[in-house]
């Protein structure tokens, strides 16, 4: 899987905990999920939870550390794909 | 200084209305809420009916945001917003301030935080899955979880209490809003209080054999208070709400005012001479009555309608003996007495707070709703007030004083005064 399939999929985990919706539409791997999308910081457990359930895969507590950019949420997800591939 | 107390909204979500004028509705034509449920038969309750408002996750749309309604699970809690936040709305009030509002706060209750979610914390902690748990569950079975939700929205930042008394909870929150204005700690209160019964909460309320039992293939029939058959109550679930304003502020933006707080009075008999964990003492809810009318600056004789606890069980007899106790007034003097138990069975923590919305409606629109299921009251309740005081269909009637109360277990006592604005 490419890192911009990923980011669409990302995407899709992200929507529930985005109050603005179209905020998603132009999302980079620079966007800043707290800064830019105005996702409450509480959340970023309930996406850590998604994304694990989405992919298949374990994120422990020092890569979920790193999950503040887009981009980081994608080379944690596949990284941890690739260590269970 | 003491200031007046004035309603200028009203919430409810109720087994027979999901909102005001639904529920306005139903209780002038004694319409019930209670219904079979089959899942009670099929866990082998004793009782197999009950009142449930017919509410939906949709209906919460527009009241919170979109990814605070998601991952919400708690039934007490979504209840207690949609009442509270109508009741806003209908005292004329935006739900999204950006400010804080320093002189409003909330005082709301209920008994148990929500089992259901309770139950998947359990479930998943005992599978060692406690990692996905998230971060909404904390919030939702927290007992403060229903005023965190609606305190939040409207951005109230006075008191911020959630109280639990039992079945005296609604009326205590009401109690407790009004003091809070009338001794000028805060301009409005958002007050009342909700209760989901979920299976865990009702199987040990059936377990203590205290409810309905006989009418479960005749579930309008069901809860009987006062009636010789009742032979128990049916556990209802719902919320109400109510936006208390100090008197000055209400007039000054012009608000429409329901009826007028005149005052009240929450104790408890200690659970001493007949009071126990689950009775209430006759001395202590004389006093509470009592003091309810002395802190109203009312007289007995000036109470037009009593809206009593009456569950139905073998406690309504004493109640009604207590009443024309505290009141001194018997027979043909008594006043009108209702239950509104009698369509929406006991809510619990909610009864209180749904009983008073009926009874400020009861205020605004001057009649008194019918009990339903009483064609055969209890004889020695018809000896002491008589058969007349007891309207089996609604009565129009001036209603300028009502006396609204609820008795609790922990032997915790409510009465609330409120009357006609003038």
């Amino acid at each position: 899987m490419d890192r911009n399939a990923i980011l669409n999929e990302l995407k899709k985990v992200l929507a529930p905990y985005t109050e603005n919706k179209e905020l998603l539409n132009g999302i980079t791997e620079e966007t800043d999920l707290i800064k830019d999308l105005k996702i409450n910081s509480a959340n970023l457990v309930d996406i850590i939870i998604d994304a694990e359930s989405a992919y298949n895969i374990e994120i422990d507590f020092d890569s979920a550390e790193k999950m503040y950019l887009v981009g980081n949420c994608i080379d944690v997800i596949l990284d941890k794909m690739n260590q269970s591939a | 200084m003491s200031k007046r107390v004035v309603i200028t909204g009203l919430g409810v979500v109720s087994p027979n209305g999901m909102n005001v004028p639904d529920f306005l509705h139903s209780i002038k034509n004694g319409i019930s809420g209670i219904k079979y449920v089959p899942l009670f038969e099929e866990l082998k309750f004793n009782c197999q009916v009950c009142g449930m408002p017919e509410f939906e996750w949709e209906q919460l749309r527009n009241y919170i945001t979109e990814t605070s309604l998601y991952g919400l699970k708690g039934k007490g809690i979504a209840f207690g917003i949609k009442a509270a936040l109508d009741a806003w709305m209908d005292a004329g009030n935006p739900i999204v301030s950006d400010e804080t509002l320093y002189e409003t706060g909330c005082v709301f209750g209920s008994s148990v935080a929500d089992t259901d979610v309770i139950k998947n914390a359990i479930n998943r902690v005992d599978a060692k899955e406690s990692k996905k748990l998230g971060s909404r569950v904390v919030e939702q079975i927290m007992n403060s979880g229903v005023t965190a939700y609606i305190s939040g929205r409207l951005g109230l930042g006075n008191k911020i209490i959630s109280n639990s008394s039992a079945c005296a909870t609604g009326t205590q929150a009401i109690l407790m809003g009004y003091e809070y204005i009338k001794y000028g700690m805060a301009k409005r209160m958002v007050v009342g209080s909700s209760e989901y019964v979920d299976s865990y909460v009702f199987g040990a309320f059936d377990s203590m054999r205290v409810l309905s039992r006989k009418f479960n293939d005749e579930p309008e029939k069901a809860s009987r208070p006062m009636s010789i058959s009742a032979g128990g109550f049916v556990p209802g679930s719902g919320a109400g709400a109510l936006i208390l304003e100090d008197l000055d502020l209400a007039l000054a933006r012009g608000a429409k005012i329901y009826a007028e707080v005149l005052g009240g009075s929450n104790n408890s008999g200690g659970q001493r001479s007949g009071g126990t964990m689950t009775a209430p003492a006759a001395a202590g809810v004389v006093r509470c009555i009592s003091e309810a009318m002395t802190q109203a600056n009312i007289k007995a004789e000036e109470i037009d309608l009593i809206s009593g606890h009456l569950t139905a069980t073998i406690a309504d007899k004493q109640e009604i003996q207590n009443w024309a106790d505290a009141l001194n007034r018997k027979g043909a003097d008594f006043p009108m007495v209702n239950s509104l138990k009698s369509m929406i069975g006991h809510c619990l923590s909610a009864a209180g707070s749904i009983e008073t919305v009926a009874a400020v409606l009861q205020i605004e629109h001057q009649f008194v709703h019918p009990n339903i299921n009483i064609e055969d009251p209890n004889p020695e309740i018809i000896d002491l007030i008589t058969a007349n005081n007891l309207p089996t269909n609604m009565v129009n009637k001036e209603i300028n004083v009502l006396a609204k109360a609820n008795f609790g277990f922990g032997d915790v006592n409510t009465c609330l005064i409120i009357s006609k604005y003038k």
